[in-house]
């Protein structure tokens, strides 16, 4: 079930004028931003059918650029995203691709800074409401609407284990996970939603974790 | 994961088993798949119906977006209603300047709230101010009158679309004029299963309806589709409410617009490449906008 809420229906409160260009699109911003941990430095933003068309006329490049400037669908802000971008130091790019992507409303964020460097794929799906679909090469697929761990790890027999059990010591029950990995023995990734809020005292802990290499979150 | 109703036919035997109206069913699921407290939704849907009243009052007040291609109108109508001239009468002519009105704030890049998406604000609080004048309403049933459009479109959402790159303008405008629709006749003391019927005659008439927006931006041809959704609403619902029923199911029909959205060719969802877009004064207004046409201009003559 792709929309589990009422208020995906009758909602977001936003800045015009798309709910999937400008709304959603912000939201996929808002997801990077808040995966990456930090404001990025840059950003080059691949725009894939519908949103490669009609990108500057639904403002799909300022909320983008709002949303990784963690502006919320309904932040004034939006509309002078790119000047505080500029104000910011945030320098960014977008680059309206040909190719068909398999949703119409698709974009492909990569951000960096001089720590690291961050790809995800987001998809835009209607009303406002988005998924992602990859994160730095791994295929999954997050909704944003319950919080999330995502654990990068070394592919490593009992993490998996160690991940929910650490978990379950805390009370906190999964609603959703996925598992993937480039190639065995590698880089893997854990995707985790989960039902209740998640806490700095457990992501200090899984952070110590054998075999866990980062962790990131999403609240709800 | 526990789910109350998947489709409308669902929708309609809970609350017809257990006499409740849909907008309760639509709230009790919310509690259920979100964990939240009965209250917090409740106020949530309040804060959305006071985004809507400012966005129609703003409206009203005449706005004009940034591209110059749309504003204005709703003051026009409003003006014209006040006449007491008005052909249609004056509860549709309030339904559709008020959906003009919230549409031309969106265009405007102000705040809104998507029913169920931003290019089809219009419909569902136009129609909800107009009909509130008619049936005086408490704030509680016009709180309901969001929760009952949301059941609907939840439906919609889940098992076709509501974007109008994935399914065109009848899973938006067609959407939404079917979802205030179904809203209307609950608050009219109608049954949910004529709420059911108000919804699929509605988007019985919205099939087809492609997503061609000029130079791509929401405003020509969308906020004109507004005010025909609003109207569309008001009377699917009158027809439901004297009794006229959908000869296909509303689930069929859900799943006719899914099937329609499918097939429709990518030129006609959103891109701006199709429909309106691709006429010779769309296509000027984008090398206006723009500076540049992007449209293709091979199937156009101009």
């Amino acid at each position: 079930m792709k929309f589990r809420s009422v208020f995906d229906i009758i909602g977001p409160v936003m800045i015009g004028p798309s709910s999937s260009h400008t709304a959603g699109a912000a939201r996929i911003g808002r997801v990077a931003r808040t995966l990456f941990g930090r404001q990025p430095e840059w950003a080059k933003i691949h725009l894939y059918g519908s949103f490669a068309e009609t990108y500057k006329g639904h403002g799909t490049d300022v909320a983008i650029i709002g949303g990784l400037l963690d502006y919320d669908t309904f932040d004034e802000r939006i509309k002078t995203a790119f000047e505080e971008a500029d104000r910011l130091g945030l320098t960014y790019e977008f680059i309206p691709e040909e190719e068909e992507a398999e949703h119409p409303n698709t974009a492909r964020l990569v951000i960096g800074d001089t720590d690291g460097v961050m790809e995800l794929i987001g998809i835009s799906i209607g009303g406002g409401t988005m998924e992602v679909t990859e994160l730095n090469g791994f295929p999954l697929r997050l909704s944003g609407h319950f919080p999330a761990l995502l654990i990068v790890h070394e592919d490593r027999a009992g993490v998996i284990a160690s991940v929910s059990n650490s978990l379950a010591s805390q009370g906190v029950n999964i609603a959703h996970m996925e598992c993937g990995r480039k190639e065995k023995g590698e880089m893997a990734l854990m995707v985790i939603e989960v039902d209740q809020f998640i806490n700095e005292a457990l992501i200090d802990e899984l952070k110590t974790l054998k075999h866990v290499t980062q962790v990131s979150t999403l609240a709800n | 994961m526990e789910v109350l109703f998947s489709n409308v036919k669902e929708l309609v035997a809970l609350a017809e088993s257990q006499s409740k109206p849909i907008s309760e069913i639509m709230i009790e699921q919310e509690v259920l798949m979100t964990k939240r407290t009965r209250e917090e939704i409740i106020a949530q849907m309040d804060a959305n119906l006071t985004v809507m009243e400012n966005a129609v009052e703003k409206g009203l007040e005449g706005v004009y977006s940034k591209s110059g291609l749309t504003g204005g109108d709703a003051v026009l109508l409003q003006n014209y209603m006040k006449t007491g001239k008005s052909l249609s009468g004056d509860l549709i002519m309030d339904a559709i300047s008020k959906a003009v009105a919230t549409n031309e704030v969106n265009a405007a890049m102000g705040t809104i709230c998507a029913t169920p998406t931003a290019g089809a604000a219009g419909i569902v609080p136009g129609t909800l101010f107009a009909v509130k004048n008619r049936l005086n309403p408490t704030r509680e049933q016009m709180i309901n009158y969001l929760f009952t459009s949301g059941a609907f479109g939840f439906v919609v959402a889940n098992n076709a679309s509501i974007s109008g790159a994935a399914g065109g303008c009848q899973a938006e405008t067609g959407s939404a004029g079917s979802m205030a629709a179904a809203a209307i006749v609950e608050m009219a003391g109608g049954t949910p299963q004529q709420s059911a019927e108000a919804f699929s005659i509605v988007m019985k008439n919205m099939l087809g309806l492609v997503c061609d927006p000029v130079a791509g931006l929401v405003e020509v041809p969308c906020v004109k589709r507004n005010a025909m959704g609003a109207a569309k609403a008001v009377v699917g619902a009158d027809m439901a409410l004297a009794g006229v029923v959908s000869t296909i199911p509303t689930d069929e029909v859900i799943e006719a617009m899914h099937k329609i959205g499918q097939s429709m060719p990518s030129a006609l969802r959103e891109t701006a490449k199709g429909g309106l877009a691709a006429t010779p004064t769309g296509k000027a207004l984008e090398a206006k906008i723009f500076g540049t046409a992007k449209v293709d201009s091979g199937s156009v003559t101009s």
